[in-house]
């Protein structure tokens, strides 16, 4: 489990078709064309650059991709050298790739809010879909999430959702809204935990509430604190890494958890996972490539041969994380309970996270005010 | 004159490995969170080098006020239970033949060999919903309790993991008194009780104060506990600091917080240092 903790720490991305518009506006596409260079100054990339001189250096996430990775992709693909560099968090991922002065990272793992940011900044390549073959491979709703539509800077790895993972021998009733994590029947006082990085701690909230989870209106900001502070002398504790266990245990009997952290192929197969009627977040985590690379040939080279069946498929069966290409999901076996089932359209049933600039300190708060309160 | 010169000379030598350590590993990076508390939060965290007060003036939000407040009455209560528990352990300690003293002493350590973390996490286990704790009750047809995630057992946290630091600076001044002024004390006719309150406690006060610096300044800022012991659900500054840096970004407000929380700690030093040389 370890090797997913840090992913699902992240704020992770995501697409959803009622947010396309507000985040083409305010999103990638308005500020690569105001700032002219995004897209204008890429690169002419030579199709038979010679790979043998190019070396890929990758920011990754610890336990996110195949540990043979470096050594078949030089094999395979004749890359002179491919190396992995780890990242614990979207933010330490970033100190890095905006730092002034090259980080000499080609190709990065960041949630997709971020891949938008940084393509804000200007700092990614376009990605040459003429390289990338293997993008055949996605579902067709991968190639439209709405904070990077057409995948004009950024590749999706891995896609998935929040809700409610409960014990369904120890719920007397099967929880199917937010309220019922909100305002927990007595039967469940005190055994149920949030998650507590700060968007997933305002999700059940907001979207109880009928918001949007991108809001940044200081009057619903304030309607979802306080629901979350009336919910507080009600919760077992807020965790981000320990739920699962605590389900297992009987210690907790409901969790606000990401599907990849929920426990549903637990032998005894009493943990389920629900996404709540109102609905609730995708996040998306993607693959980028910088504008500083110097080596973007291999670097294209390196998407593709990751988004080939053999490889992607890797990340569903040992991170139990759903991947956004159907060739490889097509491989997967699928246990029973598990959530690598679900479908690309039950997916993007969920709103996107993007990326709230200077206003995602108002959730700073949000979180500080319910913790302290 | 030369060989004031030389004898300076000599100290400088001999300090210079000591001043090096101080200067790189704490005045450096001091006067870098100092610089930081003046400048304004990156769009993605980082710094902006534009000039602002901001940060100062959020210090004083009624919010991060409670929560230094909380913080400060958590360590206090904490202090004043090691202090409780921890006197008459150093004393008892104290009073043992040579042989047992080195036995206690070692068992008063012998926590500090396993890593904290780990140590925390097992009174999660000693004291969850079905933990040990819990089930032993049951046996008896009680409870089940909730021992866990609140401010008590945050307390209980701190003062497991730091009395062995209010005992040793206690037992090292209680053994360094002279019987001999016990004795004057008890053949001038004083009860046992008397001496202890106008000898024995008196003379071991910079034990006392040592004892509870030692405890209070690492419970100030403690962020380990509350998250683990606490379930997130109250926090304390360190949490605070934490957050400003591994969370929000927000490194100029993270350093301000942990300026302030480094002001007071060097307040509580100048008191300590104060009251000691007056005991």
């Amino acid at each position: 489990m370890s090797r997913t903790r840090f992913t699902r720490r992240l704020p992770a991305a995501a697409a959803a078709a009622g947010l396309a518009l507000a985040v083409a506006a305010c999103g990638g596409e308005s500020s690569s064309s105001s700032d002219g260079t995004t897209v204008a100054a890429a690169d002419q990339l030579k199709p038979n650059a010679d790979l043998s001189k190019q070396s890929v250096q990758i920011t990754v996430w610890d336990g996110y991709t195949p540990k043979e990775l470096p050594q078949k992709a030089m094999e395979q693909l004749k890359i002179k050298n491919v190396q992995i560099q780890l990242h614990e968090t979207n933010e330490v991922a970033m100190t890095k790739l905006t730092a002034p002065g090259d980080s000499g990272i080609d190709v990065a793992f960041v949630s997709g809010q971020y891949a938008q940011a940084l393509n804000e900044q200007g700092l990614l390549e376009p990605m040459h879909h003429e390289l990338i073959p293997n993008l055949a491979n996605l579902y067709p709703e991968a190639t439209q999430l709405s904070y990077d539509k057409g995948n004009k800077y950024s590749v999706p790895y891995t896609w998935g959702t929040t809700g409610i993972c409960y014990r369904s021998d120890l719920v007397k009733s099967e929880p199917t809204s937010w309220n019922d994590l909100l305002k927990p029947p007595a039967w469940a006082d005190k055994k149920v935990t949030m998650l507590a990085t700060e968007r997933w701690l305002a999700l059940p909230a907001l979207k109880s509430l009928g918001y949007s989870i991108n809001t940044d209106k200081d009057e619903e900001l304030e309607k979802a604190k306080e629901l979350l502070v009336a919910q507080k002398p009600h919760l077992l504790r807020y965790d981000d890494t320990t739920f699962g266990d605590r389900l297992v245990s009987g210690e907790a009997v409901m969790a606000e958890a990401w599907d990849g952290w929920c426990p549903t192929t637990d032998p005894k197969g009493n943990i389920k996972f629900a996404v709540p009627k109102e609905g609730s977040d995708l996040w998306v985590d993607t693959m980028v490539i910088m504008k500083s690379s110097k080596n973007k040939e291999a670097a294209h080279a390196l998407i593709n041969y990751i988004l080939s069946p053999e490889i992607h498929s890797w990340a569903a069966e040992n991170i139990n994380y759903k991947v956004p290409n159907k060739a490889a999901m097509e491989q997967v076996k699928i246990a029973k309970g598990s959530l690598l089932g679900t479908t690309p359209a039950e997916l993007l049933a969920g709103e996107a996270a993007i990326d709230l600039g200077q206003a995602s300190t108002k959730y700073t708060r949000l979180q500080q005010d319910v913790t302290a309160s | 004159m030369s060989r004031s010169r030389g004898r300076w000379l000599g100290a400088f030598v001999f300090l210079s490995p000591g001043l090096a350590y101080l200067v790189v590993l704490m005045l450096v990076p001091l006067a870098l969170v100092f610089s930081y508390t003046v400048f304004q939060r990156g769009r993605f965290g980082g710094v902006v080098y534009e000039f602002t007060t901001e940060n100062f003036e959020r210090l004083f939000d009624p919010l991060y006020l409670s929560v230094l407040g909380d913080s400060l009455k958590i360590a206090a209560i904490t202090t004043v239970a090691a202090l409780l528990i921890g006197y008459p352990t150093a004393y008892l300690i104290a009073q043992l033949p040579r042989r047992w003293k080195t036995l206690a002493l070692v068992a008063i350590v012998l926590p500090f060999w396993t890593n904290f973390i780990i140590r925390v996490y097992a009174w999660t286990i000693l004291l969850s919903g079905p933990g040990l704790v819990n089930s032993a009750l049951a046996k008896l047809g009680l409870g089940p309790f909730e021992l866990l995630y609140n401010q008590g057992t945050i307390v209980a946290g701190l003062l497991y993991s730091y009395l062995p630091l209010m005992v040793l600076p206690l037992y090292a001044a209680i053994e360094k008194l002279d019987p001999q002024l016990r004795e004057a004390s008890a053949n001038l006719g004083a009860s046992g009780f008397t001496t202890f309150r106008k000898v024995t406690l008196p003379l071991t006060v910079p034990g006392v104060l040592t004892g509870s610096l030692f405890v209070f300044v690492p419970s100030f800022g403690n962020f380990v506990i509350p998250e683990m012991l606490g379930g997130n659900k109250s926090i304390m500054v360190g949490n605070l600091v934490r957050n400003q840096f591994l969370s929000a970004r927000d490194w100029p407000f993270g350093a301000t917080l942990s300026l302030a929380l480094i002001a007071v700690l060097v307040v509580l030093l100048i008191v300590q240092a104060w009251a000691a040389r007056r005991a």
